[in-house]
């Protein structure tokens, strides 16, 4: 076999051995994709209630509570920020991070210290090679989160935003995260978490126009807006990172998608170099056997005469 | 017929229950509340304990709930709980495993759990 052709039959198996590997990957992803869908599904209802219930409780009641209402002069903030642990993944986890620049820009423009909190080995890595401060970091179950990890995360967000911004706690609660819209469309997006909004609460219930009832708290409003608020954290937290998950399968199925179709072209183009190259050393051969033969042609036929 | 409510048990992760009832049974912060169908509207915050569905067809459902709310209004009552198991899907040789090692171990919010998990099962 020629050189030329033993070059390309090697790239070819090299490459059909990694499509074989994104092809794998790209199928795996796939079947996680609903299988992340089916939780952000079952998680629906709780967030819905529960939201529902902090709109009760923050329309129907004259509590002034500090999560609820906006600091005059908000000095410092939090931003959760969430990615993945594993690459291959497309721009995922930087388009997250490129997001998150954007709204820390944003709020040091507003004259606002931030701090930021990380979700993701990813991310991690991005924020520790540019040796910028982070503040917490949680990673190892980007790829399908349970409520105790959303809660995990919640906890020392919740005592930051409780502690006074002079001991170094915050007035705002920001999260940055990929909203899964559909198998094709994944949006980075920030919301503001805390201090809450209470017309962004009242449309995400879906109560809007909705006339809510007057309630009677026990055992006092105030107490139940202290325990409900941690829990929309944790639920608002949990939300996002189911989202986040969802997001991040269909973004690696999508990359894988890509890779396998690539590899298949490449497969392609080099199958036809190396036909060609087969070609060219068999009609080589044949040029020389008919060159030699009609070389010793020529020979004994200027012997006979 | 009875009046009847319409009761939502939800958990963080998933719905544990739904149906009709005609009384519910959870434990506030301040004591023990009984929701019948006209109840006013109503916001707690509910303590780790179980929780007592009377349905309509006359069955009785528990759960044990680990903290939470209970709301009602409009004949809707939802109990939102971070974690909540039916009587039917605790495992008991499990919860009596885990109310052993919490007690040598001395973690009361364990202990707590698990204690509340079989009070449920045998509805004391």
């Amino acid at each position: 076999m020629g050189a030329q052709l033993r070059v390309y039959k090697r790239r070819i198996r090299a490459i059909t051995a990694t499509k074989k590997i994104t092809k794998a990957m790209e199928m795996i992803a796939a079947s996680r994709i609903v299988k992340a869908q089916r939780k952000v599904a079952a998680s629906m209802p709780y967030a819905t209630e529960l939201t529902r219930a902090v709109t009760a409780v923050a329309t129907g009641s004259n509590t002034k509570h500090a999560l609820t209402t906006e600091v005059e002069q908000p000095s410092r903030a939090a931003i959760v920020l969430i990615t993945s642990d594993r690459g291959l993944a497309g721009g995922y986890s930087s388009n997250a991070i490129k997001q998150a620049e954007r709204l820390t820009e944003r709020l040091r423009g507003e004259g606002k210290e931030v701090d930021t909190y990380i979700v993701g080995r990813k991310g991690l890595a991005y924020y520790g090679f540019r040796e910028r401060k982070v503040a917490d970091s949680w990673t190892g179950f980007t790829d399908s989160p349970a409520y105790a990890d959303a809660k995990r995360v919640a906890g020392p967000l919740i005592e930051a935003i409780q502690t006074e911004t002079a001991e170094g706690g915050v007035d705002e609660l920001h999260i940055v995260y990929t909203e899964f819209v559909s198998m094709m469309t994944q949006n980075p997006v920030d919301g503001r978490m805390l201090p809450l909004s209470l017309d962004e609460a009242v449309e995400e219930s879906g109560t809007k126009g909705e006339i809510l009832p007057l309630f009677d708290f026990e055992p006092s409003a105030e107490d139940v807006l202290d325990a409900l608020l941690p829990r929309y954290v944790e639920s608002r937290i949990y939300n996002a990172l189911l989202q986040s998950a969802a997001s991040e399968h269909a973004a690696r199925r999508r990359a894988m998608k890509a890779a396998t179709d690539n590899a298949g072209d490449l497969i392609k183009s080099l199958s036809r170099l190396a036909n060609a190259a087969r070609q060219a050393e068999i009609t080589q051969e044949i040029s020389e056997i008919v060159g030699g033969a009609s070389a010793m042609a020529d020979a004994t036929a200027g012997s006979d005469k | 017929m009875a009046a009847e409510l319409h009761v939502e048990l939800v958990a963080a992760d998933r719905n544990v229950w739904s149906g009709e009832a005609t009384l519910v049974v959870a434990r506030t912060t301040s004591g023990d509340i009984g929701v019948m169908p006209g109840h006013q509207p109503l916001l707690g915050v509910l303590e780790s304990g179980p929780v007592t569905i009377r349905t309509s067809e006359g069955n009785t459902v528990v759960a044990a709930v680990h903290g939470g709310f209970i709301s009602f209004a409009d004949n809707k009552l939802s109990l939102l709980a971070e974690i909540a198991e039916l009587a039917d899907e605790i495992d008991v040789q499990r919860a009596e495993r885990a109310l052993e090692r919490a007690k040598s171990e001395a973690d009361a919010a364990a202990e707590r759990r698990a204690d509340v998990r079989l009070r449920a099962v045998t509805g004391h």
